[in-house]
């Protein structure tokens, strides 16, 4: 019997296992949602202690981003995310191990062609769009004000 | 010499022996199910060595010379090693092999180098070329992760199709002369497959229909059914790829799961080691060939074996570029020598 990659698309989607999404996504909640809350407490004792709202939220970030990137060269980060998902990811802690993971595996390869050339091969679309995003915005936002007048 | 049954199948008419055989591990393999059967598991997955790519070429020399030392061989003995890994240019099996002096062919088939290996050892010993061989493969879950997919710290979750690759090597010593050992008696030498998966992530269903079309090829050149085996092994299609093998090798009309076997499902216990679909890399089913079934095939408790080494023939670009995943399988017979 003759099988076509139509006839076995059906055999492998049948045969492949789903995601638990009914665990994976709470978790994610969960996880993501306190990265955040402790962002949040530290963004209030910030301003507590009479920072401006800009210097705490930058300080906050520092902190985020810090202690990210010690949790992933230490190797505990991979193993919150290999649980948390999109909870680890998406906020600025996910960032934070996206530049520091490639970083520290460079290394063997040298300073410079290796942590250098290497080093933002997963930030970089984001490093990249993010910032295109931003040019975009920008340009609406001028024409916006400019018909607002 | 050997005698053709059809294209890329044949049947050696001088067997050829095992004369040894060797498998090192890693910590997460050793602490799996088969742990026991490896001749070394090294904690350390550095081996010892400054980057993970002189620590996979380290294991494989490993297993090299546990194999030399239990054939009571040294390197100036063989005549040519077949090795190969999955690492662009094949650079774990060379600067393994750098200091042997030995002639050597570097072969590329993915996961099934193993086989890949084997069969071309055996057909130089058929023909005379040479009178002693090495096959070789390795596979470290740290290189392959590297070069396939995201920086070993990065945070990412893996979906349930995906599978480990295995911080594993096996070694096994070939000739013409070792009484009492396991011998090759055939082989088939696979098609490249793609039946269309685009999945990097579900890498046993990209070589299932490989499997299938080696094992199909080989029955009917041969005339053999799967009840003249004791053991039908896979290296590493894992639970869903030898779930669909058992599939599509019924609709050809054999039934082989009574005597099915996936090293990759074998390797590890997906419930506690967080593995999901099983092992992969060429060191998973050369690992468990050379330390779990040929001591089975040496003792007589397995009569007649085959061996099928599956290979996704995979590279990251061209998945990028949209491209499917051919993949490959070849198969060894293997026949205990106790009369």
């Amino acid at each position: 019997m003759e099988i076509t990659p139509e006839l076995y698309k059906d055999m492998t989607d049948g045969s492949a296992p789903k995601s638990k999404s009914y665990i994976n996504i709470p978790l994610a909640f969960l996880i993501g949602g306190g990265i955040c809350l402790i962002g949040e407490i530290l963004l209030n004792l910030f301003e507590y202690f009479g920072l401006e709202q800009e210097e705490a939220g930058s300080w906050t970030s520092v902190i985020l981003v810090f202690t990210s990137a010690l949790l992933t060269g230490l190797g505990w980060y991979e193993k919150i995310a290999r649980h948390a998902g999109a909870g680890t990811l998406v906020p600025i802690t996910g960032f934070a191990n996206g530049v520091t993971a490639p970083a520290i595996e460079a290394r063997t390869e040298g300073w410079i062609l290796g942590v250098g050339a290497k080093i933002f091969t997963i930030a970089g679309p984001v490093i990249l769009y993010g910032t295109a995003a931003s040019v975009v915005y920008g340009i609406f936002l001028q024409i916006f004000k400019f018909f607002m007048k | 010499m050997v005698k053709a049954l059809g294209r890329g199948v044949f049947q050696m008419e001088h067997s050829v022996s095992i004369a040894s055989y060797a498998a090192v591990a890693g910590k997460k393999e050793g602490d799996g199910p088969m742990g026991k059967c490896f001749d070394r598991v090294e904690e350390d997955s550095h081996f010892g060595q400054k980057t993970w790519e002189q620590a996979e070429s380290r294991m494989q020399q490993e297993t090299i010379y546990h194999a030399l030392e239990k054939a009571s061989v040294k390197p100036d003995d063989i005549d040519v090693i077949l090795a190969g890994d999955l690492i662009n240019q094949c650079t774990s099996s060379t600067y393994s092999l750098r200091p042997f002096g030995v002639p050597f062919l570097g072969l590329f088939g993915a996961c099934s180098t193993m086989a890949e290996g084997i069969i071309t050892g055996s057909l130089i010993l058929s023909s005379g070329a040479g009178k002693r061989c090495v096959a070789a493969t390795s596979s470290h879950f740290s290189t392959a992760e590297r070069q396939f997919r995201f920086p070993l710290s990065y945070g990412g979750q893996r979906p349930p199709t995906a599978q480990w690759t295995c911080t594993a090597s096996g070694a096994v010593v070939l000739d013409t002369e070792t009484k009492n050992a396991p011998k090759i008696t055939g082989a088939c030498i696979g098609k490249i497959t793609d039946l269309g998966v685009t999945d990097a992530n579900n890498m046993g269903a990209a070589m299932a229909p490989a499997a299938a079309d080696t094992l199909t090829r080989w029955f009917k050149a041969t005339g053999t059914s799967p009840e003249n085996y004791d053991a039908i092994v896979t290296g590493d299609l894992g639970k869903i790829g030898g779930k669909l093998l058992l599939e599509l090798i019924m609709k050809q009309g054999y039934e082989i799961n009574p005597c099915y076997h996936d090293c990759g499902a074998m390797m590890f216990d997906a419930d506690t080691q967080d593995t999901h679909a099983g092992g992969s890399g060429c060191g998973c089913g050369g690992s468990l060939l050379c330390g779990h079934f040929l001591p089975l095939v040496k003792s007589g408790k397995i009569k007649r074996m085959l061996f099928m080494a599956t290979g996704a023939l995979m590279s990251p670009m061209l998945v990028q570029q949209g491209e499917s995943i051919p993949s490959i399988a070849h198969i060894v017979e293997i026949v205990s020598g106790k009369e």
